[in-house]
């Protein structure tokens, strides 16, 4: 094999990548102003905390990590959701999809 | 754990540039674009792990309905434009968040790399999955026995959610008329 390539994959890279899925939609959160990329963030983060559930069910051998992700994944819907809806009043009120122009109770 | 070297590491590789691709990406519709990947990636790794439902559900229900949602606000709000956020952040704030996340992760990859994991105790082996047909197979017997009240509980959870969202986003006119209080107008 030209590039790095393990014979076997650990438990522990599988939990490694979730982590730097999860930092980096966290980073994300923090460093953007736009509340739409703040809300696909969002995502991305409860996305990763799903693959370290299905990572510890294969470790564990246990279907109830797999019983996890499917209700997080009804919650991340009705999040989403909500979220989008917010997003449209606050577009409405302010014409703006800048998070830094919430500043109502300011003027 | 069994699972293909290759196709994990091609999944994560991709997986993690196009997370960074969709923080750093000025257009919100590119961003939403490289999400989309992010999640055909993380199906792909859930099927390598044996977790086929979710593998499904990861692409039905992320792929298929969250990021429609997404692209048809960004469309509904004609936010299908650059936006220069980034540049206007305070640099200290990028420069701390960035440092912290990084020590972070540092420290959950050490404690992952460390942590001796026990035997399995779950009592759902690999055969046993198989004895009972598969993974969606062995998942909706647990669904619809130990986890009934959870179950039903999501219904009540979604319901709750699409009233909340027909309440938010309703023009507030429109809802003072439908409940009674702007007769006068």
């Amino acid at each position: 094999m030209a590039f790095f390539l393990p014979q076997q994959i650990e438990p522990w890279l599988v939990l490694a990548f979730a982590a730097t899925i999860f930092m980096i939609g966290l980073i994300g959160l923090m460093i953007r102003r736009n509340i739409l990329i703040i809300l696909m963030c969002v995502e991305l983060m409860l996305n990763s905390v799903n693959l370290t559930f299905v990572t510890f069910s294969s470790i564990h051998e246990d279907l109830g990590g797999q019983m996890a992700v499917f209700f997080n994944i009804v919650v991340a819907a009705a999040e989403s959701g909500v979220g989008l809806g917010l997003l449209i009043a606050m577009f409405r009120t302010l014409r703006s999809v800048d998070t830094d122009d919430i500043r109502l109770l300011r003027q | 754990m069994e699972m293909s070297p290759f196709f994990f590491m091609l999944f994560s590789v991709v997986a993690i540039a196009c997370s960074l691709l969709m923080v750093l990406k000025k257009n919100p519709v590119a961003s939403a674009l490289n999400l989309v990947m992010v999640f055909f990636c993380f199906a792909g790794i859930y099927a390598l792990l044996g977790a086929h439902l979710i593998a499904a559900l990861q692409i039905l229900v992320y792929t298929g309905a969250v990021m429609v949602l997404f692209v048809f606000v960004i469309m509904l709000l004609n936010q299908d434009v650059p936006s220069f956020d980034l540049a206007q952040s305070h640099a200290a704030v990028k420069a701390v968040t960035v440092t912290g996340g990084v020590v972070v992760l540092g420290m959950l990859v050490w404690v992952f790399r460390t942590t001796v994991w026990g035997p399995p105790t779950g009592g759902h082996t690999q055969a046993m999955i198989e004895r009972a047909g598969g993974n969606t197979s062995a998942i909706s017997q647990l669904m619809f026995s130990e986890y009934i009240l959870p179950f039903e509980l999501t219904s009540v959870l979604l319901l709750a959610a699409i009233i909340a969202v027909v309440a938010i986003a309703m023009r507030k006119d429109k809802l003072e008329r439908l409940s009674g209080k702007g007769n006068h107008t």
